[in-house]
């Protein structure tokens, strides 16, 4: 254990280091403000069902979208060393095609829910496919090829719906957005863990978790060893396109509406730093999905408490920024170097060569 | 020789056919509208489409539109309708002010102009009419109806529209002066500029600083409906026989559903339908008779509602 804590605090945790004690200190200083900021109790809510209710939740259901999104985007960033600014304007356009396809139909049942979603996944896999392209065949920086889409991606959606805000009046779309009769935990988050599931199954049953490092560390290396490294990074866009439309999906359902301008607006950028709190490196190679997990509950923990302490919505961003700076200088390697030699001064005499051990 | 003279003569009566026909596209009225994009809200794409509608070319009009959010991109466009030279100027302003040089050009270059759906703060002689809604009146009658509930308190989140607009104004005055006289508390007060996620968002803020509520006041459907999306995810009743009284503005056809289905408890009313009134005055030549032309507006009651209001009084679909 004391091993493990020495370790953690040298950086020896890898990747995990950073997310793991940002989320410990937000946990701290909520328990220090205030400690019914983490109970949870249960409430009935219009429809009549027995919820789940209080700040953790809040959290972990308004992370879903994001989480999901980070996902898709680790594995871009792992492969590419780029990252997909385009995630919020496609998600618009995957969920106005959602809404399109479910307004198309006179009742909605399961299976047009099945079939809307379906239709969102191939546009938003299309549009990945076309980012995926520039990138992996034409060679474009990412973040310039997809800056195509990230400018143009919400007046698609808005052709997609003639510009309207159009709403969609379903119990399943309710339910998808909200809970499901009878289970009390937010429908968002158990799609966040299946999807989290299906990334676990992908990686074991193939080796793509390889793959991807290795076309990210180096792509000519990966290639002279077999490894078809353009296919490896369409894959990955790809994927994060399957991730865009899931997240589409939940943010159209979560209010019944789609509205194209505001749907998801500005979550490229907190995915990205959600990868970046995991402790991925933004310039490809290795990479933990699990990290950027952590990452987005990092941020909506954060955002959470500052609501908690009464910071009003539109003051929120500004603060965030001050936090995610010091996070993210304190994750630096210039500083975590520092502050290694400096605890092993502090341990000093025989304890300093284990440390030195554990670094060789 | 004798063939090149024809040929120019030729070409001077194609050229004189060609003019015939552009003239008769000149005797089509030409109409600049400067309006708010319809993505803002269900009454603004019912006020579109209706604008479309009745300033189509059967009907003899040329028309000529531009969408925006932001009062300098309108400012810039009514400029170039000037420019342009049409014979009538709409406006749904975004914002009350800064319109004075613009209208001024316009009534040098002998462009009528007409306020639709919002008020503009400039003298009254820069424009022939305005066809608009009593936004003030639309907050007095949803306050009266909120004081007429009766609650033992009043604790208010007031989510308001895109600041500076009339409709917003308008809605907020009458509720500041209740939260100025003490009658009600203002838990929070912000800008959604209209958009639902917004004011997802600041009701979420509201009830994860465990701060205590019983009415939500959104300026419009939309919002109402973030708002309620929220309520929702933390299991909080609204509605009816619920917790939160939840109003809203416009009389959208779903959100006067959800009155219907108990799960709100108020919806005012606000007409998008300003063209026919403006059609009508163009097309009588005269100079109306008032300045301000006022929709008449109504506001709706979840407990006296019934279907056929919804089919008379209710927007899109």
């Amino acid at each position: 254990m004391k091993e493990k804590f020495k370790r953690l605090f040298s950086g020896g945790l890898g990747q995990m280091t950073i997310p793991i004690i940002a989320l410990a200190l937000l946990v701290i200083f909520n328990l220090i403000r205030d400690t019914s900021f983490f109970s949870i109790g249960i409430m009935h809510n219009n429809d009549g069902n027995a919820v789940l209710s209080g700040n953790i939740i809040t959290i972990i259901n308004g992370a879903s979208e994001l989480a999901i999104l980070a996902m898709g985007m680790t594995l871009v960033t792992a492969a590419c060393g780029g990252q997909d600014i385009s995630v919020g304007a496609a998600a618009a356009i995957a969920g106005s095609v959602f809404v399109k396809v479910l307004k198309a139909s006179t009742a909605i049942s399961g299976g047009t829910v099945v079939l809307a979603f379906l239709c969102a996944c191939i546009v938003a896999m299309l549009f990945a496919l076309f980012n995926g392209t520039l990138v992996a065949v034409f060679k474009i920086q990412p973040m310039i090829a997809t800056l195509i889409l990230y400018t143009c991606g919400r007046s698609i959606a808005y052709w997609i719906n003639g510009g309207a805000t159009p709403t969609v009046y379903s119990s399943i779309i309710t339910a998808i957005g909200g809970f499901i009769p009878g289970i009390p935990v937010p429908t968002p988050v158990l799609i966040v863990v299946v999807m989290a599931l299906l990334f676990r199954v992908l990686f074991h049953f193939t080796s793509l978790r390889l793959f991807t490092q290795s076309v990210g560390i180096n792509g000519d290396a990966a290639r002279l060893n077999g490894i078809n490294s353009t296919f490896i990074k369409l894959l990955s866009f790809l994927i994060l396109g399957v991730c865009v439309a899931v997240s589409g999906c939940i943010g159209v359902s979560r209010l019944g509406l789609i509205n194209h301008e505001t749907l998801l607006l500005d979550i490229e950028m907190d995915t990205i730093l959600a990868v970046a709190i995991g402790g991925n490196s933004l310039g490809g190679g290795k990479f933990k999905i699990g990290g950027s997990i952590i990452g987005a509950y990092v941020i909506q923990t954060l955002t959470i408490t500052l609501y908690a302490m009464k910071v009003s919505s539109t003051d929120v961003k500004a603060y965030k920024a001050i936090v995610i700076i010091l996070m993210v200088v304190i994750g630096s390697p210039v500083v975590k170097e520092r502050f290694g030699k400096f605890m092993a001064r502090l341990v000093h005499g025989s304890k300093r060569v284990s440390v030195k051990g554990v670094e060789e | 020789m004798k063939r090149k003279t024809l040929l120019l003569v030729g070409l001077l009566v194609l050229a004189c056919l060609l003019t015939a026909c552009g003239k008769d596209k000149d005797e089509l009225i030409k109409i600049g509208v400067v309006n708010n994009p319809p993505s803002e809200s269900g009454y603004r794409e019912a006020n579109v489409k209706d604008m479309e509608a009745v300033f189509s070319k059967d009907n003899g009009y040329d028309l000529k539109t531009f969408y925006s959010i932001k009062n300098d991109e309108q400012l810039q466009a009514a400029q170039g309708f000037i420019t342009e030279g049409v014979d009538y100027l709409l406006i749904s302003a975004a914002e009350t002010t800064g319109w004075d040089d613009v209208l001024k050009k316009a009534k040098e270059a002998g462009i009528k102009v007409y306020l639709f759906d919002r008020m503009i703060n400039v003298d009254a002689s820069l424009y022939e009419a305005a066809v608009v809604s009593d936004m003030a009146k639309e907050g007095e009658t949803a306050v009266k109806w909120l004081l007429d509930q009766n609650l033992s308190e009043y604790k208010v989140i007031h989510i308001q529209g895109a600041m500076g607009s009339d409709a917003q104004i308008g809605r907020t005055n009458a509720l500041e002066e209740q939260f100025k006289s003490g009658k009600m508390t203002k838990v929070a007060q912000q800008t959604a500029s209209w958009s639902e996620d917004e004011a997802k968002k600041i009701v979420e803020a509201v009830i994860n600083s465990g701060e205590d509520f019983n009415v939500i006041y959104a300026e419009n459907d939309g919002m109402a409906k973030g708002a309620v999306a929220a309520l929702d995810a933390a299991g909080i009743t609204h509605g009816v026989d619920g917790k939160v009284i939840v109003m809203g503005f416009d009389c959208n056809k779903w959100a006067l559903r959800e009155l219907l289905a108990k799960k709100w408890n108020y919806d005012g009313q606000c007409s998008p339908f300003q063209a026919k009134i403006i059609s009508d005055l163009i097309k009588s030549g005269k100079a109306p008779s008032q300045k301000t032309i006022i929709n008449e507006e109504k506001g709706f009651d979840a407990k006296t509602l019934t279907q056929s209001d919804i089919d008379t009084y209710g927007l899109g679909d």
